[in-house]
């Protein structure tokens, strides 16, 4: 067993494992940037090690430094937070490589999100539900036309060479189909030197669920319910919920017994997340597992009185499980706003600054994770997220009834939050009643790109 | 031709200043190369957010002031432009 955990990360995520840690009478040990000596983690730790400049490749992203680190003050396990290291099979071989405990899933784990193709075959292959495609390339149109009577109207079809929303095309219907495939065919060739296409399922204005899962090194596997996740902007998440309004309970089992299921298929060990998309009439798709803990755990930890922080470090030190998802006593409905340090009026450019005036909001059904205090300067380098207001009451309209109130007494000044936006959406009849997907923040936010500015 | 028609190019916000798109690429721009509006000049990095440092004017480049790499405070002198 381990009795000290250096923790290589920084912001709220380090504070809320140096917290778990000092509960379960663990020694802990801060890493920290030359930007980051004034930053509340190098405070709370028991000790603290500076791993280089503030540049996050020469320090956070540092694995030897943080190694060496680990090994001058004689910490014996490692926890990576979230970001930075937490998903890197080689930090987590290098951890064990030096005799520490790497507080997370297995080198296995972390390396399987490179391997998308692989992932989904084996998902397929355990009986979960993946988004419908074609097997491989697709030769002709006649072919493509066999496959989409199958799957169902719209598809995407994608470049086999493309990437990051390169070479995607949406047919609506066969028409549509017809007229696009071989200009898609062409353009790949010219684009990518490859005219392989493949066409893909599109799943219209889905909800994100997410399922947390927890497995031990004895074979036990459950998992602890769902996050709603749909309020977000370009793939980042912004506010979240536990339970889901989007699910019925028929559905809920489903989904939960296909998570288990997708956590097994890839012998998971530790804390995960696996991701679905839910379509407008209910069906699901896996999309990936999130090898860490994630931003929004705290939402499931309020409904289930589970501390995932200490689930991490309990299984990591070889414990069993010990209880199923239906032992659990689910209390009420939690909801998180992620505060960051954002212009939304102005494209969520950041906004870094020193925090001049500072009040925490407090009372029944409010949590605050956060990292910031008065007089703390926010850095350039990092991330923008700065607090997570997590709010629990025993319904959802409760939920929503608390956070608005935090939120107005949350003072963050005078440098820019998505504080605004999180009280315009907590009035939104829409998200009161539970009706949104993924799109639903395009009301607030026009989805511009950035990278076009043919404005003047 | 005068020399009052220098333009400034300054940091729109604080952020990490990069010359070029990544470390194994060229420069976007040196010293006397000659630009076109909106080309872009540099990369600022603000909090993981990249924004690139376009040209407010067709011109020359006169200076590049900051190192690469370094960082950058709102407003900070960037580049020097002139326009012909």
């Amino acid at each position: 067993m381990f009795d000290k955990v250096l923790v290589a990360n920084r912001g709220e995520i380090a504070l809320r494992v140096i917290r778990a840690c000092k509960e379960l009478g663990l020694k802990t040990v801060a890493v920290y940037s030359e930007a980051d000596e004034t930053s509340l983690h190098t405070r709370l730790a028991d000790q603290k090690v500076c791993i280089g400049p503030a540049v996050s490749a020469k320090s956070y992203l540092n694995i030897e430094a943080i190694i060496q680190a680990a090994r001058e003050t004689g910490a014996n396990a490692v926890h990576p937070g979230y970001g930075y290291l937490a998903e890197n099979g080689a930090f987590a071989r290098a951890c064990t490589g030096a005799g520490m405990v790497f507080i997370g899933p297995t080198p296995d784990n972390l390396e399987l999100s490179g391997e998308k193709i692989s992932a989904k075959k084996r998902m397929h292959a355990a009986g979960v539900p993946v988004i419908p495609s074609s097997p491989g390339g697709v030769a002709d149109l006649a072919q493509a036309m066999d496959l989409c009577r199958e799957i169902g109207y719209p598809v995407m079809i994608k470049a086999a060479g493309g990437g990051g929303g390169r070479g995607i095309r949406l047919c609506v219907d066969e028409a549509a189909l017809a007229e696009e495939f071989p200009v898609a065919k062409s353009e790949s060739r010219a684009a990518f030197g490859n005219d392989e296409l493949y066409i893909e399922k599109c799943v219209v204005r889905p909800r994100h669920v997410e399922f947390q899962v927890l497995a031990d090194r004895h074979g036990n596997v459950t998992h602890l319910g769902e996050r709603e996740c749909s309020i977000q902007r370009r793939y980042q998440k912004l506010i979240e919920e536990s339970p889901s309004p989007g699910l019925t309970p028929e559905l809920r089992l489903e989904m939960g017994a296909a998570a288990v299921a997708a956590a097994r298929a890839v012998d998971y060990f530790n804390a995960g997340t696996v991701e679905f998309l839910v379509d407008q009439d209910g069906r699901f798709y896996f999309m990936e597992v999130n090898a860490r803990i994630q931003v929004e755990h705290p939402v499931t930890e309020m409904v289930t009185g589970v501390d995932l922080v200490k689930e991490q470090i309990r299984l990591s030190a070889g414990d069993k499980l010990g209880y199923v998802f239906e032992d659990l006593n689910l209390k009420g409905w939690a909801i998180e706003c992620r505060i960051n340090a954002e212009n939304p009026d102005f494209n969520f450019m950041p906004c870094p600054g020193t925090i001049e005036r500072y009040h925490a909001p407090g009372g029944f059904g409010v949590r605050l994770d956060t990292h910031l205090y008065q007089g703390y300067e926010l850095p350039m380098y990092y991330d923008s997220l700065v607090a997570k207001l997590i709010t629990h009451d025993l319904t959802r309209q409760g939920a929503v009834r608390i956070m608005k109130r935090a939120l107005e007494e949350l003072i963050i000044e005078p440098i820019k939050t998505t504080i605004p936006l999180h009280l315009k959406i907590m009035d939104d009849p829409d998200f009161q009643a539970g009706r949104f997907d993924t799109g639903f923040i395009t009301r607030y936010v026009p989805d511009e790109d950035d990278d076009e500015d043919e404005d003047d | 031709m005068s020399t009052n028609n220098r333009i400034e190019v300054r940091a729109p916000m604080s952020g990490v200043f990069y010359r070029r798109p990544d470390p194994d690429q060229p420069a976007y721009v040196e010293v006397g190369d000659v630009v076109k509006k909106k080309q872009v000049l540099a990369l600022l990095e603000t909090m993981k957010v990249f924004q690139k440092l376009k040209s407010p004017v067709a011109g020359k480049v006169l200076e590049i002031l900051p190192e690469d790499e370094t960082p950058l405070k709102d407003g900070d002198l960037v580049m020097v432009i002139e326009t012909s």
